[in-house]
């Protein structure tokens, strides 16, 4: 569905991604872990077209995105949950849900994707008339990821879904991650808690200075030593 | 009762001013640009209403609206050819380049039909009422309403429309807007569109009401708009309206009692306080921003 090739990606003249390649198949949940400013944000704004690569290619659904501008990415489906949330505060719940759906005009579709979230989030039905900036972090990710839900994306992009957030909420979001994946949502998933994000993933790829440095399959990678030794608390 | 009839003096100067400061304060909000050529939109504004109902004989709503689109449409190429390529250049290049769009109108208009001030053809019906023993002039009412109705309709824009949610979504966090699939650049124009459109309204009351008008009319009110938005809090829209009347009426207040030398200094000195005393203005969060 999602084909990186050898992309390069530059802030000015400092290069953050540097030949990444990546490949997401339609219905996976693919992990992209690494460290601190590995780069794994950095390739997600690239795939929503708010950077654009200096070379390499990027093919989505046979098509090539590389440098489009990011409605037209949202438009041919792929939606992007920003790491730190960024839900709009001086909005109500309501109005950022609206905002997801900007770029659609079937009201009865937007009806149902409305029901949908509120389903898929309880909590935010309940205050759907709060200004969204005065909601709790998991209240806010669960507002940013409902969001993203209303442009009724193919390919889910999320960075650090669990940023902040107690234990017992990591779960419930990483359930709701695996949900939104069984109803037919492609998902490319960027985490830092590495455990999580393999227990759910098909897939993963470790970044390290920009650079893609281990792929393979979730339990290939569980089982891995590197892995094991730089990501997963060394056990 | 003489200082009632003060007030709504007050309040008609200040709902200008008030109509002038919101486009100050979304084009703010959603570039974080002081515009200053804003006051000189207000003065093209004023001169098309002149010429729609002086030249043309277009009665007053006509020549108002008018005025407010040939405003939009100058106002979307000023922020087009001026301002765009500087979006990421540092404020002092904006605020400078803002100063020579500024220069560029009033001396371009000067060039065009030179500096001679022109009187305002008088549209409007000037009776006189008497409401509980105050005298009111029917102008000063018709003004008020149509500064009342344009900013009701402002903030149906901005907060039921798809365009004004785009607004404001854009100028709370451009970025994430983007993600939302909204197009920046356009929801960009079309700020500058309707907070020029805003002051090209204030340009033809302005007329109406002083009935004298000369290129460097924008220069003063201008200034005194972008003093009312920072009073309200810039990039506030409540507090553009509030900010304006507030400044109309001190003004005001600040003549009746016999000082019209410092009816300017007024504004001037409300500018200085705000910014020692709360540079996030009225309506602002003290966490904000200073300009
Ligand atoms: N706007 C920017 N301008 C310049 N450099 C940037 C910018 N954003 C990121 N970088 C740099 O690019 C590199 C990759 O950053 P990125 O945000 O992609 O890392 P990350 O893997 O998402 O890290 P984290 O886990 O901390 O979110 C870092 O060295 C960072 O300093
Ligand atoms: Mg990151």
């Amino acid at each position: 569905m999602l084909k990186v090739n050898e992309i390069n990606v530059n802030y000015g003249n400092i290069r953050a991604l540097k030949g990444v390649s990546l490949d997401v198949n339609e219905g996976e949940i693919v992990t992209l872990i690494g460290a601190n400013g590995a780069g794994k944000s950095t390739l997600l704004k690239t795939l929503s077209g708010l950077l654009k690569p200096k070379e390499g290619t990027i093919e989505y659904l046979g098509k090539s995105i590389a440098g489009k501008p990011a409605q037209t990415i949202v438009k041919a489906g792929i939606s992007h949950v920003p790491e730190g949330r960024r839900v709009f505060a001086n909005m109500t719940v309501e109005e950022n849900l609206e905002l997801g759906a900007y770029l659609r005009n079937d009201s009865a579709g937007i009806r149902q994707d409305f029901a949908k979230v509120y389903e898929l989030f309880p909590r935010l039905e309940e205050r759907k008339k709060q200004l969204s900036g005065t909601l709790s972090g998991g209240e806010q990710q669960m507002l940013a990821m409902g969001r993203a839900l209303m442009a009724r994306p193919k390919l889910l992009l999320l960075d650090e879904p669990s940023m902040g957030l107690a234990p017992l909420l990591v779960q419930t979001i990483f359930r709701i991650i695996e949900e939104i994946n069984r109803d037919g949502t492609t998902i490319l998933l960027v985490e830092q808690n590495a455990h999580m994000a393999l227990s759910i993933a098909n897939r993963a790829y470790v970044v390290e200075t920009g650079k893609i440095v281990i792929s393979g399959t979730a339990e290939e990678l569980q089982a891995s030593e590197e892995v094991k030794m730089a990501y997963l608390g060394g056990h | 009762m003489e200082w009632i009839q003060q007030l709504v003096n007050g309040i008609s100067l200040g709902s200008i001013y008030a109509l002038i400061a919101l486009g100050y304060t979304m084009v703010y909000g959603i570039i974080k640009l002081i515009n200053f050529a804003h006051g000189e939109v207000f003065m093209i504004g004023a001169f098309i209403g002149f010429y729609a109902i002086g030249g043309w004989g277009l009665s007053f709503v006509p020549a108002l609206l008018l005025a407010m689109a040939v405003c939009a449409i100058i106002g979307v190429v000023i922020e087009r050819v001026a301002y765009k390529r500087l979006r990421n250049a540092t404020r002092i290049a904006a605020l400078i380049t803002a100063i020579g769009v500024s220069l560029f109108i009033q001396y371009g208009v000067i060039y065009i039909r030179g500096a001679q001030p022109e009187a305002y053809p008088n549209v409007l019906p000037s009776k006189t009422f008497e409401i509980f023993g105050v005298n009111i002039s029917s102008q000063s009412l018709l003004i008020l309403s149509v500064s009342i109705i344009l900013m009701i309709i402002l903030q149906f824009i901005v907060h039921r429309t798809k365009m004004g949610k785009a607004m404001r979504a854009v100028s709370f966090d451009a970025e994430a807007a983007r993600l939302m699939g909204i197009n920046v650049d356009r929801t960009i124009s079309f700020t500058f569109a309707i907070g020029s459109a805003l002051a090209g309204a204030a340009g033809v009351i302005f007329g109406t009401y002083y009935t004298k008008i000369d290129p460097l009319m924008g220069v003063i009110p201008g200034l005194k708009a972008f003093v009312a938005a920072v009073l309200g809090g810039i990039g506030i829209i409540p507090g553009a309206m509030v900010g304006g009347l507030v400044l109309g009426v001190v003004e005001t207040v600040v003549s009746a009692f016999g000082y019209s030398l410092w009816r300017d200094a007024a504004a001037f000195i409300i500018l200085i306080l705000i910014l020692i005393f709360k540079p996030s203005g009225l309506f602002g969060k003290n966490t904000r921003e200073k300009v």
